[in-house]
C-alpha cells in the first residue's frame, strides 16, 4: 500500500514553507528518503514538511452572506470623502 | 476565484491567466491534453538519460564521471516528479511506463539518436538542454498549477546542466585540434534534430497546448529564442553552424533552412536510429527491477 505525501519546503530559515510537489511512499520513512533526494540534494531546502494527503483539510468555500467588507481594505473607499473634505477645508 | 464548470468559461479562465489545482473541476478534453503532454515530458526525461548513461564509464576524468552521474540522477528525478503529476490527473505510473516501453506513447526526438563521441555528450548537455529549458521555462506559467510548481525545481537543475555542458565544450575547444573537431562534428550531427526540437511552426492560436495555456509560447517563438541565445555563443567559440542559410534579418528574425519535418515525424513515431534499442533497455530494466518495487510496496 502506498500513500501520497505532499512535500512543503523552506528555502531559508524564517521563510514560509511552500508546496513543492509530492512523493508516493509506503510510509513516512520512505517518504522522507525520497523527499530528501528530490528536494534537498543540493542544499536548496533548510527544512521539509511531509504531510499525508489524507491529513489535509481543504477549505475552498468562502461565503460572505453578511457582507463583512468592513473587515477588509476594500471596505473603505476614502477617495471621494477625502476630496470633499479637502474642498471644504480649502486645501484641495 | 471559483473555477467555472463550463468548458467555454473554463477556457476563458485559463486564457486570462487562471490556474487549476488537482482537485478542481476541469473539462475532459483539458485533462486528456494535460496527461498526454506531461506524460511525454516524463518519458523524455527518463529516455534522455540513456544516451548519457552510455558515457559514464567512458567519461574522460573522474570529475566528469561524477558530474554525468549526477545529471542522470537529476533527470530520472524529474521523470519521477512528472509522472507523479500525471498520476494525480488519473493515469498511473505503471501505465505510463507500460505505454512507454510498448512504444504507444512518445518521447522527444533528440533522444532517439546515437552518441558517437564525447563531443556529442557535450553538445547534448549544452545545446539540447538549452533548447529544452526554453520549452520548460514556458511551462512555469502553466495553467495546471501542480505542473508549474515542479517546473521551478526542474528549470533550476537544467540551468545547472547547461553550465556543465558548456564546461565540457569549452574544455574541448581549448584543447587539441582533434578535440575541437570532435565538437564541430557533433554539432554537425545534432543541428538537424536541434532545429526540429521545438516542433513545426504551427501558429500558437492553432496549437491546443497553447490554447489551453498548458504552455505559454508557440513553437516558432521557442526556436527563435534558441537561435538568438545560442548561435552567438556557438560562433564565438570558432564553431560553424552547419546551415548556409542561417542569418539574422534586420528585424531580428532568424532565417534558416527548413528543418526536415518528415525526419521528425518518422523519429518520434518510433523509427529513430536508437529507438528500438533504448526501449528494449528500458523494458529489460523494468522487468529486472520489479522485485524492488514489490519489496518496497510490501513494506
Amino acid at each position: 500500500m502506498s500513500d501520497v505525501f505532499e512535500v512543503f519546503r523552506q528555502e531559508r530559515r524564517g521563510q514560509p514553507f511552500e508546496h513543492a510537489g509530492s512523493v508516493v511512499a509506503p510510509d513516512a520513512d520512505f517518504a522522507e528518503v525520497w523527499a530528501r533526494e528530490q528536494y534537498g540534494r543540493r542544499g536548496e531546502s533548510v527544512a521539509l514538511w511531509l504531510v499525508p494527503r489524507g491529513a489535509i483539510r481543504d477549505v475552498e468555500e468562502w461565503a460572505d452572506e453578511f457582507d463583512l467588507k468592513y473587515r477588509r481594505v476594500d471596505g473603505y473607499s476614502i477617495k471621494a470623502r477625502l476630496k470633499e473634505a479637502r474642498e471644504r477645508a480649502g486645501t484641495a | 476565484m471559483e473555477i467555472p464548470r463550463d468548458e467555454q468559461a473554463f477556457l476563458e479562465y485559463v486564457q486570462s491567466g487562471g490556474q487549476v489545482e488537482t482537485t478542481d473541476w476541469m473539462p475532459d478534453g483539458y485533462r486528456a491534453k494535460l496527461i498526454k503532454f506531461i506524460e511525454m515530458h516524463g518519458n523524455s526525461e527518463l529516455m534522455g538519460v540513456l544516451p548519457e548513461r552510455e558515457w559514464i564509464l567512458r567519461a574522460p576524468t573522474l570529475q566528469r564521471k561524477l558530474a554525468l552521474t549526477a545529471k542522470v540522477q537529476d533527470e530520472v528525478g524529474h521523470s519521477q516528479l512528472i509522472y507523479r503529476v500525471v498520476e494525480d490527473l488519473g493515469k498511473t505510473r505503471e501505465q505510463c511506463l507500460a505505454d512507454l516501453v510498448s512504444g504507444k506513447s512518445k518521447f522527444h526526438n533528440v533522444f532517439h539518436y546515437p552518441t558517437k563521441t564525447w563531443g556529442d555528450v557535450g553538445v547534448i548537455a549544452w545545446l539540447v538542454d538549452a533548447a529544452a529549458i526554453i520549452s520548460q521555462k514556458a511551462l512555469l506559467k502553466c495553467s495546471y498549477a501542480p505542473y508549474a510548481r515542479i517546473m521551478k525545481k526542474i528549470c533550476w537543475e537544467e540551468s545547472f546542466h547547461i553550465l556543465h555542458g558548456r564546461d565540457v565544450i569549452l574544455a574541448m575547444v581549448t584543447g587539441t585540434l582533434e578535440q575541437f573537431e570532435l565538437v564541430q562534428e557533433a554539432l554537425d550531427r545534432w543541428w538537424g534534430p536541434l532545429m526540429q526540437f521545438h516542433g513545426n511552426p504551427i501558429p500558437r492560436e492553432e496549437d491546443p497546448m497553447f490554447v489551453w495555456r498548458i504552455k505559454s509560447q508557440g513553437n516558432e517563438e521557442a526556436r527563435q529564442q534558441f537561435l538568438d541565445g545560442y548561435v552567438p555563443q556557438i560562433r564565438e567559440l570558432g564553431l560553424e553552424v552547419p546551415d548556409p542559410k542561417l542569418r539574422k534579418r534586420d528585424d531580428g528574425v532568424w532565417e534558416y533552412t527548413e528543418p526536415d519535418w518528415d525526419e521528425l515525424r518518422h523519429v518520434v513515431t518510433g523509427h529513430g536510429p536508437k529507438t528500438e534499442e533504448r526501449l528494449a533497455f528500458r523494458r529489460r530494466f523494468l522487468e529486472q527491477e520489479q522485485w524492488v518495487r514489490d519489496t518496497v510496496l510490501a513494506a
